[in-house]
């Protein structure tokens, strides 16, 4: 009962913050919700137990990457492009995506729950036998996942390089 | 009873020690930060040879309050052009987002709010890291060209020691294996020394990054009276500023339980698994007892009688603890306390040891030019963080894999680590020498 | 508004320059200063001084007084300096009367002098220190300046306006312990400076903070005629005190310290040696403090015969001069103050090029500019 609430309070509050989001005119109240969908997105996996993946959607979206969305809007003037629009019909396809999303979506849902186990391929084991999680989850990525780890790594490092020579050529 | 009533009484029996941790945290954090203002107001007069707050209640001690009562009824001042919601929202993020944090930490082996949290240290680190927003969000909602670069400048300088700290933080958790927070210091205990010990390299610089952190001096450029840019607190009067201002002091206690918790044993005494040194657990109580008796001896000297009876008061409270203290030792039916009491006075007393060297830093030295801060974070420290978690891992291989002695293998990596500290810091040197160096060539005004 | 802050220069980036203001209301800069800057970023390529708000008329409320009356008006002009003005308005006027302060006078003057050149530098040294963040160093140097001000409030009654000198002398003998305070004061003092040295002097945040700070070289401080620290800092020994003796500096033995680079860390290594001679001087002069009058032969109405002198001492802050030209009346026909900050403040401009917004702090600081005098 407790968890229905706090699943329903979580996924109310991350709809609606999201919603809010791209409604709003001021480029930071958006950031700002931003901000609270991803907490309260974060609050959802803290639930599922899935508390490596909360922090580090805290640490890495919210500390990391909506900072950097943070200072390009304050740093860049948001009015100048603002007052070019370009594409005529934008309302329509945005529509057009979102029925078309809602309907894949929801296709998904009810095909899923004609499956045994709810299209789960291992029964989910009760919480508190779980291993620790970040353990779980650093064998997985150092042991099995090592390659695409190291791979990724090395594009981010790459990204990282070129945006500090790309800055430096300019000045 | 209907269901209703049943589930939210059996929530509450299940959660009320939590609910009322929380409470506890919201309630009595800020006035503890208060008064940790006031501990840094005296000990800045007696380093520069001055009294302090005196006047408000006996030696200063109702300094804080009246300062809250102040800044609560003064007027509240928005800016025209500001933006209202996120003006009044940064303030309540910074303090939030320490609060929260505080949640995480272990005052002790009883006193922490969210127990067993898994990950533990990450849990601190990420959550005190969104105070972030509260500066920067504070900086755009004055809508001044000032305050708003003096917020980008904060934000970047916190972002780039936030990643020296958490490189830091890494060598702790190589040696305790494990991001609970019971577990490290179980760790500690198992080691059988502190790990600062055995890392003090990480340690250093997490001291140095996590003053760079809560934005204290010799860090404290964007917050400083005698520069140029006002720095994002400019707009911001009465409540609203103290929210900034415990928030800031919050933060700083949570950075010195984070180092406590890793570096300096938590809640363990000095050589917690030496037999023959148990008689250090006498120390809580002698010191107690001793600060009691000097508090007597004072009180005789006072020139005021509500300052005779308020040294005799804290006497006697510090009596008082001693013997609780005390009777934890040598009372058999208390004895079950002894962890309990024992460790929140040791994991008390090393945070205030902690915050102490904080201010003893900020009275002393000069503040860094912010070019000059930028550069310290991002050629020294990460550098030298890098260096020593490879350096500790290398460490802890050499014991695992190869059966090397621990300490063996922990000294000779410590070596190492040095000596590629030394190197960094001559490098940091020669930078930043040809940097000025540099500065003052280019400035060829009178060709123009 | 017709200045250079004004023209277009090249930024970097082709950014927008941005002229902002400091002041006159600023914790740094020392009193109603206003300085307008101008950014590329956060370095700064152009430069104003705005001054005029202290300014109070004193040369021309000078042409209305008699020359005795004209005296406390010095005292306000340099008010962290007060004994200093004194002495070189009173050596000025008696140099236009021809008459010389017996030597009992010169001597406890030269002393008062020097204390005051140490208190001046001590105030100089604890806001220096407080604008570039070391918050400590303030209380002490006030807790010695106390010292001083003690011994002149028994010597004249008065802490920062003193009017110790009178024309052709001094009005009040030295109080009985003054010796004996003044040792004692000196004695102390080394230990003092040793704790400056100790918290700034090889503190590496410090050196950041001011070495390659605004250099001035030799050449440019004589092209802007900056005098005193600033001089010597780059280079050039040259002290007022030993190239045109006055007072009774000639009988004393002390260095004039000099610097190499004329930075900002040169400059504040001068000073620092200069309390250390200053000191030097003053246990010199309790010595052997001549017995004798205390005020030479001035009649009680002044009136010098009609021309024109100019004479200078070395104040704490440069050279200070006295123009005064005379119409044989009681009033002078016209005084003219040489100010040693005013001239200095000239040299800002160069200094504070190619800096950064932060260092322009610790150049106004270095400079050591005591509004009322630039103003008058």
């Amino acid at each position: 009962m407790l968890d229905s609430i706090i699943f329903y309070f979580f996924a109310g509050v991350a709809i609606l913050s999201a919603a809010l989001m791209v409604t709003r005119r001021n480029a930071i109240h958006s950031a700002v919700f931003l901000i609270t969908t991803l907490l309260a997105t974060a609050g959802i996996f803290l639930q599922l137990r899935a508390e490596f993946l909360f922090i580090a959607q805290i640490i890495l979206y919210v500390g990391g990457i909506m900072v950097l969305f943070v200072f390009v809007i304050m740093l860049v003037r948001l009015d100048v492009p603002l007052h070019h629009i370009t594409f005529r019909f934008q309302k329509w396809v945005a529509l057009f995506v979102a029925v078309a999303l809602a309907c894949e979506v929801s296709v998904m849902f009810w095909y899923v729950r004609q499956l045994p186990s709810a299209g789960l391929l291992t029964p989910p084991a009760p919480a508190d036998k779980l291993p620790p999680n970040s353990e779980q989850f650093a064998k997985v990525l150092f042991g099995d996942y090592l390659l695409p780890f190291e791979i990724a790594s090395i594009l981010l490092l790459v990204a990282m390089i070129g945006a500090v020579v790309m800055a430096k050529k300019r000045t | 009873m209907s269901p209703a009533l049943h589930a939210i009484i059996s929530f509450l029996e299940t959660w009320w020690v939590q609910l009322v941790s929380g409470v506890l945290i919201v309630a009595v954090v800020p006035l503890i930060a208060g008064y940790v203002v006031l501990v840094e107001r005296k000990l800045m007069a007696d380093m520069q040879a001055r009294l302090g707050p005196m006047r408000v209640g006996p030696h200063g001690l109702l300094q804080p309050i009246a300062d809250a009562v102040k800044l609560l009824i003064k007027e509240d001042i928005i800016p025209d052009s500001a933006d209202k919601v996120i003006f009044w929202l940064a303030p309540v993020v910074s303090m939030t987002a320490a609060l929260v944090s505080m949640g995480a930490i272990a005052f002790g082996p009883w006193f922490q709010v969210a127990k067993d949290i898994n990950i533990g240290i990450l849990f601190v680190l990420g959550v005190s890291s969104l105070g972030l927003f509260g500066i920067v969000l504070g900086g755009w909602a004055s809508n001044s060209h000032y305050s708003l670069i003096g917020a980008l400048r904060s934000t970047a300088q916190l972002v780039s020691y936030e990643t020296a700290a958490g490189l830091a933080i890494i060598s702790g958790l190589l040696l305790a294996g494990t991001l609970q927070i019971r577990s490290i210091v179980d760790a500690q205990q198992h080691y059988g020394v502190w790990f600062i010990f055995l890392a003090p390299v990480a340690f250093f610089i997490y001291l140095v990054a996590s003053i760079a952190e809560t934005n204290r001096a010799p860090f404290d450029l964007p917050e400083a009276e005698s520069e140029l840019v006002a720095g994002y607190m400019t707009e911001y009067s009465g409540f609203r500023w103290a929210l900034y201002f415990l928030g800031e002091y919050a933060n700083m206690i949570v950075v010195a339980a984070v180092a406590t918790t890793l570096f300096l044993g938590g809640w363990l005494r000095p050589f917690p698994n030496v037999r023959w040194l148990n008689w250090l657990d006498v120390l809580p109580a002698l010191f107690t007892a001793a600060v009691g008796a000097y508090c007597g001896y004072r009180a005789g000297k006072q020139p005021v009688r509500v300052q005779t009876l308020f040294m005799w008061a804290v006497a006697a409270l510090c009596f008082l603890a001693a013997l609780i203290l005390a009777a934890t030792l040598f009372v058999p039916p208390l004895q079950a306390a002894k962890p309990g009491l024992l460790g929140a006075f040791w994991f008390l007393l090393k945070v205030s040891g902690y915050l102490y060297v904080f201010m003893w830093l900020r009275f002393t030295l000069p503040r860094y030019r912010f070019d000059q801060l930028m550069h310290l974070g991002w050629y020294l420290l990460i550098p030298l963080a890098i260096v020593n978690v490879f350096f500790v891992a290398v460490a802890m291989m050499l014991e695992t894999e190869f059966g090397w002695n621990r300490w063996l293998a922990l000294i000779i990596t410590s070596v190492f680590t040095l000596l590629a500290a030394a190197f960094l810091m001559h490098l940091h040197d020669k930078r930043t020498a040809a940097a000025s160096a540099a500065a003052s060539e280019t400035s060829d005004s009178y060709a123009g | 508004m017709h200045d250079e802050t004004t023209q277009k220069q090249n930024t970097l980036l082709g950014a927008d320059e941005l002229v902002i203001n400091m002041g006159p209301q600023h914790p740094s800069t020392h009193g109603v200063l206003r300085v307008k800057l101008k950014l590329d970023g956060e370095r700064v390529i152009g430069s104003e001084c705005v001054i005029g708000y202290l300014h109070r008329g004193v040369e021309k409320i000078a042409e209305h007084r008699t020359y005795q009356q004209f005296a406390p008006y010095v005292d306000r002009m340099d008010y962290v300096a007060a004994v200093s003005n004194g002495l070189g308005y009173c050596e000025t006027v008696e140099k236009l009367l021809s008459v010389e302060a017996p030597p009992r006078a010169r001597v406890i003057r030269t002393i008062l002098t020097e204390l005051q050149r140490i208190a001046s530098h001590l105030l100089w040294l604890g806001t220096h220190a407080l604008d570039i963040g070391a918050l400590t160093p303030l209380f002490y140097c006030m807790r010695e300046r106390e010292e001083i001000l003690k011994i002149f409030e028994k010597y004249c009654g008065a802490r920062l306006t003193t009017h110790a000198f009178r024309i052709g002398g001094l009005q009040y003998e030295s109080y009985d312990t003054f010796e004996k305070d003044v040792e004692r004061f000196c004695k102390d003092f080394e230990r003092r400076i040793q704790e400056y040295v100790d918290l700034l002097t090889g503190n590496s945040i410090w050196i950041g903070r001011t070495r390659n700070v605004g250099i001035l070289s030799t050449e440019d401080c004589i092209a802007l005629g900056a005098s005193g620290p600033i001089l010597r800092a780059s280079g050039l020994a040259w002290d007022t005190r030993k190239a045109t003796p006055y007072a009774a500096y000639d009988q004393y033995k002390f260095e004039i310290p000099v610097g190499t680079k004329g930075d900002t860390y040169d400059r504040y290594m001068v000073r620092m040696e200069e309390m250390r001679q200053s000191r030097l001087i003053c246990l010199q002069a309790i010595e052997n403090i001549p017995a004798g009058p205390i005020l030479g032969k001035v009649g009680k109405v002044l009136k010098p015969p009609p021309g024109e002198v100019y004479h200078s001492i070395e104040a704490p802050k440069g050279i200070l001069g006295y123009y005064i030209v005379s119409d044989g009346t009681t009033q002078p026909y016209r005084v003219r103050i040489r100010p040693p900050s005013f001239i200095n403040l000239q040299a800002f401009d160069k200094l504070a090029r190619g800096h950064l917004v932060a260092d322009v702090v610790a150049i106004i600081g270095t400079l050591d500019i005591v509004l009322g005098e630039v103003d008058r």
